[in-house]
């Protein structure tokens, strides 16, 4: 909650939340300015449409919106070849602090828009799996089949297998 | 309630992971954890995908907000300075450069200062690049001012339309151009300057690589973006400024994929 006291506004629900959805899009997105775009369309649509928002979590209303938002961008990507897809196939990782999180970086590249956002939510956001559900409006079945999909995905490209090889479960 | 071994379910290993799984139910698949060791690798590699991903972005929510967030001035301007769709994706392209090879291709460059080399259409270009921007009386076969017959003849040793972008706007000039050996066949090398003498190369060629070779490299003078787009490969070599070399990369980008939309 806010600090103050009393009920937060939803405005001040909205400010409080902006540190959170900075880190969920710079995730999604693995691009700094991007992220912040995306956060910035969130944040302006959330406030022009505060008159739409019926109560219930502010925080899962506004991961819901970025969540929306950045499957729009995604789909204007995909209708241009090749621009979500790293390889990296003959510049070898180096050993080091770095690389570990450019693993994961890579890795999370290679997912499905749906389980990254899946798995972003559950494991960086700390949502449950039933707001998961309601942010992306499917059933929670649905939500941990998209986790679990991501984590084998996500295993198999840490273990070195090209992601065409990966198992379908 | 539960039998302390009663079959576990997968989704009881996820929800696990998650603090998901009931308090009765935790123990019992902890304790089953502990014999089935292939399933407890497979819990504890997703504990650390977990872990792995929240040091990677955990300290962005840590980062001060920026001043652009203020609601009241994002209620007022509603967000209207913002750039065109195009740059967006452009920018997200440029990124996937970034995040897939630069930083281990900086590495490389700053151990070893010889030039870069790894047999790719990238390193060809690259090695084209070098070669040819410090000349000062040949650095083209063919002068800008030809463009029309650059194109023509271009295209035929390609076996592809060559569309050579216009970079005026960014203050550089078409020097011209020439035809290269390429990786499978002809290859075809644009030379574009500034008024400073910066000088930028496109190299293109037809390739068989698969459509997923995005890439930025970092030499310890210059630096290249490439792509792939409808079996041909380009790369932008320059002066290694990465702010600029995207500048130019996001502008040469953006001419070939307006072609590429309207032949398609």
């Amino acid at each position: 909650m806010v600090k103050g006291g009393g009920l937060a506004t939803f405005r001040q629900l909205v400010e409080a939340t902006i540190p959170a959805l900075r880190r969920y899009a710079r995730a999604l997105t693995r691009d700094a300015d991007i992220a912040d775009d995306l956060v910035q369309d969130t944040l302006v649509r959330a406030l022009r449409s505060e008159h739409l928002f019926h109560g219930g979590e502010v925080r899962s209303w506004l991961y819901t919106i970025l969540t929306n938002l950045n499957r729009n961008r995604l789909r204007s990507l995909s209708r241009r070849p090749l621009l979500l897809s790293i390889e990296d196939n003959d510049a070898p990782d180096l050993a080091g602090p770095e690389a570990g999180g450019r693993d994961i970086e890579r890795a999370l590249a290679t997912l499905v828009d749906e389980q990254r956002n899946a798995l972003l939510l559950v494991v960086l956001e700390g949502l449950s799996y039933r707001e998961v559900a309601e942010v992306q409006g499917v059933p929670i079945g649905t939500v941990m089949s998209r986790l679990a999909r991501a984590r084998v995905q996500i295993k198999s490209y840490l273990d070195g297998e090209r992601p065409a090889l990966r198992r379908v479960k | 309630m539960n039998e302390p071994m009663s079959p576990v379910r997968e989704e009881e290993l996820h929800a696990l992971v998650d603090g998901e799984l009931p308090d009765d139910r935790r123990e019992a698949v902890t304790a089953w954890l502990s014999e089935h060791p292939e399933q407890a690798a497979l819990v504890a590699a997703w504990q650390a995908q977990a872990e792995a991903v929240r040091a990677r972005y955990g300290a962005v929510a840590e980062e001060p907000v920026p001043a652009r967030f203020n609601l009241d001035a994002l209620m007022r301007d509603g967000g209207g300075s913002r750039r065109p769709w195009w740059t967006f994706a452009a920018a997200a392209v440029i990124a996937a450069f970034m995040v897939g090879g630069g930083a281990g291709w900086m590495a490389r460059g700053a151990t070893a200062a010889a030039p870069i080399s790894s047999g790719s259409i990238t390193a060809d270009a690259l090695e084209a690049h070098q070669l040819y921007v410090v000349e000062v009386r040949h650095p083209v076969e063919v002068p800008g001012s030809e463009r029309d017959h650059m194109t023509q003849w271009l295209s035929k040793r390609l076996g592809y339309a060559q569309r050579i972008p216009e970079l005026q706007s960014l203050g550089l000039k078409l020097v011209g151009g020439r035809l290269l050996p390429g990786p499978t066949g002809a290859a075809a090398m644009y030379m574009y300057e500034g008024d400073s003498g910066e000088r930028f190369t496109l190299y293109c060629a037809k390739t068989t690589t698969p459509e997923s070779a995005l890439r930025f490299r970092e030499g310890s003078r210059y630096a290249a973006v490439s792509w792939v787009d409808d079996k041909a490969a380009y790369v932008v070599s320059g002066p290694a400024d990465r702010a600029r070399l995207e500048q130019v990369g996001k502008a040469i980008y953006e001419q070939i994929d307006k072609g590429n939309w309207k032949k398609s």
